[in-house]
């Protein structure tokens, strides 16, 4: 196992399915410009700078995947996403539905969101939920270098248009990630910590904050699990309901804002399915409903933080002791 | 390869038009009844949809928006699979998933109808992308969409980028005048889309769409270039909606002095008219068309009416691939 970065990781799975299948090409605003290497190994035909124009570019990678290549598009930054909305959720999501199945789109959008560069709201916005709720498309939010490379791995290789959604924060971030070919199933949460008294789920950056807070809480006795979702669609709701029913307890944890969140999904889920086995209402820890600051000590506010998860957490097993 | 073409005879180009026109007022009659959802004819559009298909070879590919029927008919597509579609019925060439407005037909190069206006110049120059990284392959890419299309940013991007990666699109803007319920001469300055497109650098034509053989020269003359250079092209054909934006419409907001004159030039009787005086059609001869066209349709209309609608079941399959 080597240690390298979620960058690292990114660029060695995008290359290694250039190498592995000739129809996998990517562009975007500066992609050959920034991934020289790739356009060295591969030929600009196949790594493309395109105009500032996130329509045509989205647009056209749906196109081309319906004609029997797989693109991978950046688009930089996930509030450009915006401007690629229809292409993605109207085209490449619905196509393949209104044909009767006459057309596939294996495609993979990535864009970067999260605190952590102090860029502010037009260049931070966590709008996972946006895509989740549109039919036809999957969507990829990783917390780790390992998972960053088995999940790209994966999505290129998925027949369906797959949103890949890269935290900001955690580009630089260092992780062992196995050498050779490891995919990591798009679907399947991972429960990185097992406990017995509350179960903390969540994705992307913040599933490190659950993490350690996990770890303040073993030591004022209380058994956390953590649960990363790392695909939101599909969502790994047997792994959800599996951890509730052994805990009792839920701390949704994500930045993006909380009013038809991922967290209030996870959370009416649990309801739906393991309301018998609920020994406390379920808490949702998201980012508010707000732009994205800019000034840092704003931007760290505007993330849940491991103190906020260890305090919620010891209230729901508070819930039971004094109820 | 080598793409031999053949210019359809004016006769076959005459047919196509009638046999459009027949769908199209078939559905109408049956939108009438209630049984139909209203569709977006392109009644008064016939020879541009029918000169610009037939100009185009069978490997090559088609994407077009919500007034399709014209270029799925012109490339050759079952008017009965087609009529299936607009019911709902399972034997719809999407089995009943698109209705009227998004026929897509792999089978013939029908891909990806789109009816978010501009949809298709947005998806355009991904077809084209994945024809040129195809070794060997020289097919093009023909996208059909309107003069409030061309108003949409995705128009600019399209053409912008179609040309800085020469891809091989002839784009076909069919100038109707009109925009739903909009005259164009609201929502553009100028006379032509082509001086847009020109402004791009493509090599840019207008031509009389309501003459069918106009349109069919200028289609084969700008295919022939793309294949030639790989660069794209814009047609712009000049033509005019003559029913309502879809059924049924009073076309109330219509000038009828504009309607009139353009319904004096229907592109159908023109050609007619034409072969008429060069003595190649006559009475006996057009009628066995319209019958021809005739039997077909009442076939396709049999054929959508008895078909069965899709299990419930078929709501959750081809969501995924
Ligand atoms: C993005 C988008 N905006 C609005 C509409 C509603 N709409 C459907 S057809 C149409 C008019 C399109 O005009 P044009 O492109 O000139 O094509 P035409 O209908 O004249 O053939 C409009 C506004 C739509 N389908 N998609």
């Amino acid at each position: 196992m080597s240690q390298i970065t979620v960058n690292e990781a990114i660029a060695q799975a995008i290359a290694e399915e250039m190498r592995r299948d000739p129809a996998v090409l990517m562009f975007g605003e500066g992609v050959a410009t920034k991934r020289g290497e790739l356009v060295a190994e591969f030929g600009a035909a196949r790594v493309r700078n395109t105009p500032l124009a996130e329509g045509i570019i989205a647009g056209t990678a749906a196109g081309a995947a319906a004609s029997g290549l797989r693109p991978i598009v950046d688009l930089l930054f996930a509030p450009f996403l915006c401007f690629a909305m229809d292409e993605i959720v109207n085209s490449a999501g619905k196509l393949r539905y209104m044909s009767g199945g006459q057309f596939k789109f294996p495609m993979v959008v990535l864009a970067q969101s999260g605190a952590g560069w102090t860029v502010g709201a037009q260049h931070n916005h966590n709008l996972e939920a946006w895509f989740v709720h549109s039919p036809g498309l999957k969507v990829v939010m990783p917390s780790s270098a390992a998972d960053f490379k088995g999940l790209l791995k994966a999505a290129i290789r998925d027949d369906n248009p797959v949103l890949f959604f890269m935290d900001l924060a955690l580009g630089y971030q260092a992780g062992e990630v196995p050498a050779g070919e490891q995919l990591v199933p798009l679907g399947r949460a991972a429960t990185l910590r097992e406990g017995r008294d509350v179960t903390l789920v969540s994705y992307a950056k913040t599933v490190h904050y659950c993490v350690a807070a996990a770890e303040t809480l073993a030591g004022q006795g209380i058994s956390a699990e953590v649960i990363d979702l790392r695909s939101l669609k599909p969502l790994d709701e047997a792994a959800i309901l599996v951890s509730v029913r052994k805990t009792g307890r839920v701390v949704v944890v994500h930045e993006a804002s909380r009013l038809c969140g991922v967290g209030a999904e996870v959370a009416a889920i649990v309801a739906e399915h393991a309301f018998d086995a609920l020994k406390a209402p379920v808490r949702r820890l998201t980012g508010p409903d707000t732009p994205a600051p800019s000034s840092w000590p704003l931007e760290q506010a505007f993330v849940p933080q491991a103190d906020a998860i260890v305090a919620a957490a010891r209230e729901l097993v508070g819930t039971r002791e004094y109820a | 390869m080598q793409h031999s073409v053949q210019a359809p005879s004016p006769l076959a180009l005459l047919e196509t038009m009638m046999l459009i026109r027949a769908y199209e007022e078939a559905l109408v009659g049956i939108a009438a009844g209630g049984n139909a959802p209203g569709t977006c004819t392109s009644v008064g559009q016939e020879a541009a949809a029918a000169g610009a298909v037939r100009a185009l070879a069978p490997q090559d590919r088609i994407l077009t928006n919500h007034r399709s029927a014209g270029h799925l008919l012109a490339r050759g597509a079952d008017p009965g699979r087609m009529i299936a579609e607009v019911l709902g019925k399972r034997t719809g060439y999407c089995k009943g998933k698109s209705g009227s407005l998004h026929i897509s037909a792999a089978e013939l190069g029908v891909v990806l109808t789109s009816t978010i206006v501009g949809g298709e110049l947005s998806l355009a120059p991904g077809v084209a992308l994945a024809r040129t990284m195809t070794p060997g392959d020289d097919g093009i890419v023909a996208t059909f969409f309107g003069d409030g299309a061309a108003c949409e940013g995705v128009f600019h991007e399209s053409l912008n980028l179609a040309v800085v990666w020469k891809l091989p699109i002839l784009y076909v803007c069919e100038n109707n005048e009109w925009q739903a319920f909009v005259h164009r001469r609201e929502t553009m300055p100028m006379a032509y889309v082509r001086d847009w497109a020109a402004a791009h650098g493509l090599v840019a034509e207008t031509v009389d769409g309501n003459d069918a053989e106009a349109v069919q020269a200028a289609a084969a003359r700008l295919v022939a270039r793309i294949r030639e250079t790989g660069e794209p092209a814009f047609l712009e054909t000049l033509t005019y909606r003559t029913r309502g934006h879809y059924e049924p419409d009073d076309q109330s907001y219509v000038d009828r002095t504009e309607l009139a004159a353009w319904q004096a030039r229907d592109p159908i009787e023109l050609l007619a008219n034409r072969l008429r005086a060069a003595g190649r059609l006559d009475d006996a001869r057009l009628a066995q068309i319209r019958a021809r066209v005739r039997a077909v349709i009442d076939e396709a209309v049999a054929f959508a009416n008895a078909s069965p609608y899709p299990e419930p079941a078929e709501l959750f399959t081809d969501v995924y691939a």
